[in-house]
């Protein structure tokens, strides 16, 4: 044996599999990468530039949120579903607080509601933007895009910070309601943002979406059929990205959805750009619902008298409760049994079940698309591992 | 020489300086940061880069994908168990002289995941930390001000004698064990040249199992 | 979509399945269906194929520890005591086995209900610990089961690749379940009150005040 063909930890060489000259190469993709999205590492087999196997390892940010959640009360775990999906904390707050809520039959005001919603459309402008900033990234368009995206995310989070005092990990939501109200001149500057917000979006999209690079790089890599997305439980603008019409905001109308009028934006081939052009136009959906919640948000209360905050003890049982979250179907799995902490806590991670058919999707693409249909699949460590 | 005597003849057109203030300088002023995030910190992280908080005003927006490359490294997240040694060697592969800030509450103590039995309980238990900046996550003013704090830092090393950093000290370490997945933690669970456990007498005579003094 | 008709219609199709409705008393109201293990290969193919209920998608899989209880029972028992023949009541304890639970979430995306529930459970917690695997009716099972196994040690029959997923591969215990001990590894807190003290207390104990 030659010394390229000892093995090391990352590097193996070993005979092609057509008998051929050639030899298979295996790397270690991550979990320090720079464009894996965080912690999170690929063994790839190669064959030239060609992949042959891919094997995702995940991980590497198993924070245990689910066995801590065991040990807290159910408010106590509300500030741990921020550093779920840590791009979009008010979307896992709805999902945790919307879950808790059919536990122990708990109603939503209504001024709190559209408040929800408010936060959660703006939670997922500011995520859409983020991924296609690094889509970009990853895709080598070092700067620009991602630059142009911050620059509006930023916007967003001026608002949640002050809505909530922190622009990251907002904890907002409360069982049977939401924790704070709109300081005076929030919601005229939230309208500021988000009627300036389209203009971005044709900016965002006069740059990329006819850019001949980035279609090159994008249509045809990356194909995710209609079947095997339903199959595999892919959710989100993933799914809808292969052409399935399936938006929980529609099919379960939870909160207040079903008074908004909005579309659901469809692909056709599944690719790689297709997921990045629905999410484009989600955003431009998103854009309507805000501007309907801004028009009609009601005066009122924004948390349920009945509800007990401190001492909350749901009845023993067990619900699932399931929001559409900006990267797919995000629920919570609560078992109560009559005390003060739940007796079982389960997160459905949509990053984690939409990384299952990154290995069908890359079968036969070149190496370098695995960072492309990689980063538009828009995943979150967090979620991934919990 | 004498700091009136230097600013003088800076007024006069003539630049002194000594080989320490020189090599300070110019090692404070290129701090090139690891390419490497691992939580929620590390949007912060990308945020302090980007247009609003611009961390290229202070001569870090270099990110190096390489540990070879960079003097720097942001532990900005949980580091968990099963990470821990790739963090250690990713250290270990950098050049001296290189740097740690310790980003936010779990990267100090394991934060609010600190009783997983996935977390760490802080970097610190492996690798030697300069800067810690408290948070979950810190704000990206709090990232800018670790980098300033690092900054003077270095700026006041002694290049000779006790004291001196470590890069110039032959006996000091550079690289530090890295830990094995064990069968139910790592192995070791800190490294005791780095570490080691506060030794806090906490009271537990307190109060006894009964309650009574 | 009422669990009811639902459970009739698989007992019609699937013969000699055993199936039983799990009842959930909170506001919920989403009941479950306790599915036994030879027949759940069948059940789950015929929720997924029949026209009418179409359930193609399987959303959420996940594991749940329920450990053995401490059974407290009185027991007459009958005793010679001061030579005479007499009836004492004792208090006997017996264990209980426990088991491990996987339960589904399905829904339907091509006619947009749900949820259905399924649960399936092992008989105990230590040894007969296998469950059939559902990946081969839905894939978004794969990596939700393999959690499973590596979080709480179900053993799935028939997956195609169960390895440990989250914890690295020569770790040798399951996690999640609620006997878990974790490496001692105290760290002093300022103010050490009610778990935190009674961890340091035993971290002191055991290692003699260091």
């Amino acid at each position: 044996m030659s010394a390229t063909t000892a093995a090391t930890a990352h590097f193996t060489l070993k005979p092609s599999t057509d008998g051929g000259e050639g030899q298979l190469l295996e790397v270690s993709m991550g979990p320090q990468h720079p464009s894996t999205h965080g912690v999170f590492r690929m063994d790839v087999a190669l064959d030239g530039e060609r992949v042959v196997k891919l094997k995702p390892v995940f991980g590497y940010l198993h924070r245990n949120h689910e066995k801590i959640a065991e040990t807290e009360t159910y408010l106590g775990s509300m500030p741990y579903t921020d550093r779920l999906d840590y791009l979009c904390s008010i979307t896992n707050n709805w999902a945790y607080a919307l879950a808790v809520e059919k536990l122990a039959g708990i109603q939503v005001p209504e001024r709190a509601e559209y408040l929800r919603v408010i936060t959660g459309e703006l939670t997922r402008l500011q995520n859409h933007t983020s991924v296609i900033g690094f889509l970009l990234q990853d895709m080598g368009a070092s700067g620009t895009p991602l630059m142009y995206a911050f620059r509006e995310r930023e916007k967003v989070l001026d608002l949640f910070e002050s809505l909530t005092g922190s622009r990251m990990m907002c904890n907002y939501m409360r069982f049977g309601g939401c924790r704070a109200d709109m300081p005076a001149g929030w919601l005229q500057q939230a309208q500021k943002v988000v009627e300036a917000f389209p203009r971005f979006l044709d900016e965002f999209e006069r740059l990329l979406s006819g850019n001949e690079i980035l279609m090159a790089r994008t249509q045809g890599v990356g194909v995710l059929s209609k079947e095997l997305a339903v199959d595999a439980g892919i959710t989100g603008p993933m799914l809808r990205g292969s052409g399935v019409n399936y938006d929980i905001r529609k099919v379960d109308k939870y909160g207040i959805y079903e008074r908004f009028s909005f579309k659901v934006p469809l692909g056709e081939h599944g690719d790689v750009y297709d997921r990045y052009m629905v999410r484009l136009l989600e955003m431009r959906e998103s854009v309507k619902i805000l501007q309907q919640a801004i028009r009609d948000i009601p005066p009122g209360p924004i948390m349920d008298a009945k509800t007990k905050i401190r001492g909350f003890r749901p009845k023993a049982g067990e619900a699932y409760g399931r929001t559409e979250s900006p990267k797919g179907e995000l629920g919570f799995y609560l078992i109560s049994d009559g005390s003060p902490n739940p007796y079982r806590y389960r997160v459905r991670p949509p990053s984690l079940i939409n990384l299952t058919v990154l290995e069908d999707m890359c079968l036969g693409q070149n190496v370098a698309d695995i960072v492309v249909i990689l980063g538009s699949i828009d995943f979150i460590l967090g979620e991934v591992d919990r | 020489m004498d700091e009136k005597l230097k600013v003088e003849l800076g007024k006069q057109g003539i630049f002194t300086t000594t080989l320490q203030e020189l090599y300070n300088w110019g090692r404070k002023n290129s701090l090139w940061p690891l390419n490497f995030g691992l939580a929620c910190c590390a949007i912060e992280m990308i945020a302090t880069t980007m247009a609003r908080y611009d961390l290229a005003r202070f001569g870090a927006e270099v990110f190096r994908p390489s540990p070879r490359q960079a003097d720097l490294m942001i532990v900005a997240g949980t580091i968990t168990k099963k990470m821990a040694p790739q963090v250690v060697r990713l250290y270990n592969q950098m050049a001296e002289p290189k740097y740690v800030i310790s980003m936010g509450a779990c990267a100090i103590s394991g934060g609010p995941f600190k009783q997983g039995y996935n977390v760490l309980k802080g970097i610190d238990r492996y690798i030697p930390v300069d800067v810690h900046i408290p948070g979950c996550p810190p704000r990206p003013e709090a990232l800018i001000d670790a980098f300033i704090t690092l900054q003077k830092q270095i700026d006041e090393q002694q290049l000779t004698g006790i004291g001196r950093p470590r890069h110039l000290d032959p006996d000091a370490p550079s690289e530090f064990i890295v830990p094995q997945f064990g069968a139910h933690d790592l192995e070791p669970p800190q490294n005791p040249d780095v570490w080691h456990p506060p030794l806090v007498n906490i009271s537990l005579a307190g109060k006894n199992e009964s309650g009574n003094d | 979509m009422n669990l009811e008709t639902i459970k009739s219609e698989i007992e019609a199709n699937v013969p000699g399945c055993r199936l039983e409705i799990v009842p959930n008393n909170s506001p919920s109201g989403q009941h479950s269906l306790l599915i036994d293990h030879e027949h759940a290969l069948f059940v789950a193919s015929f929720l997924r194929d029949a026209a009418h209920l179409r359930f193609d998608y399987c959303s959420n899989v996940t594991g749940i520890d329920w450990p053995g209880k401490e059974i407290t029972e009185k027991v007459k028992i009958k005793k010679i005591l001061d030579g005479v023949e007499q009836e004492v009541e004792e208090i006997q304890k017996t264990q209980s086995a426990g088991h491990l639970e996987a339960v589904y979430h399905l829904y339907s995306m091509e006619k947009k209900h749900g949820p259905v529930i399924l649960r399936m459970r092992t008989e105990d917690r230590a040894v007969r610990i296998h469950l059939p695997s559902l990946t081969p009716i839905w894939r978004s099972a794969e990596f939700q089961e393999r959690e499973i196994f590596d979080l709480y040690g179900i053993v799935f029959d028939g997956h195609p690749d169960l390895r440990r997923i989250l914890m690295w591969d020569g770790f040798e215990d399951h996690p999640m379940r609620r006997d878990y001990v974790e490496p001692d590894d105290y760290e002093y807190e300022p103010t050490p009150h009610d778990a935190v003290l009674q961890k340091a207390k035993q971290h002191l104990n055991e290692t003699g005040g260091r």
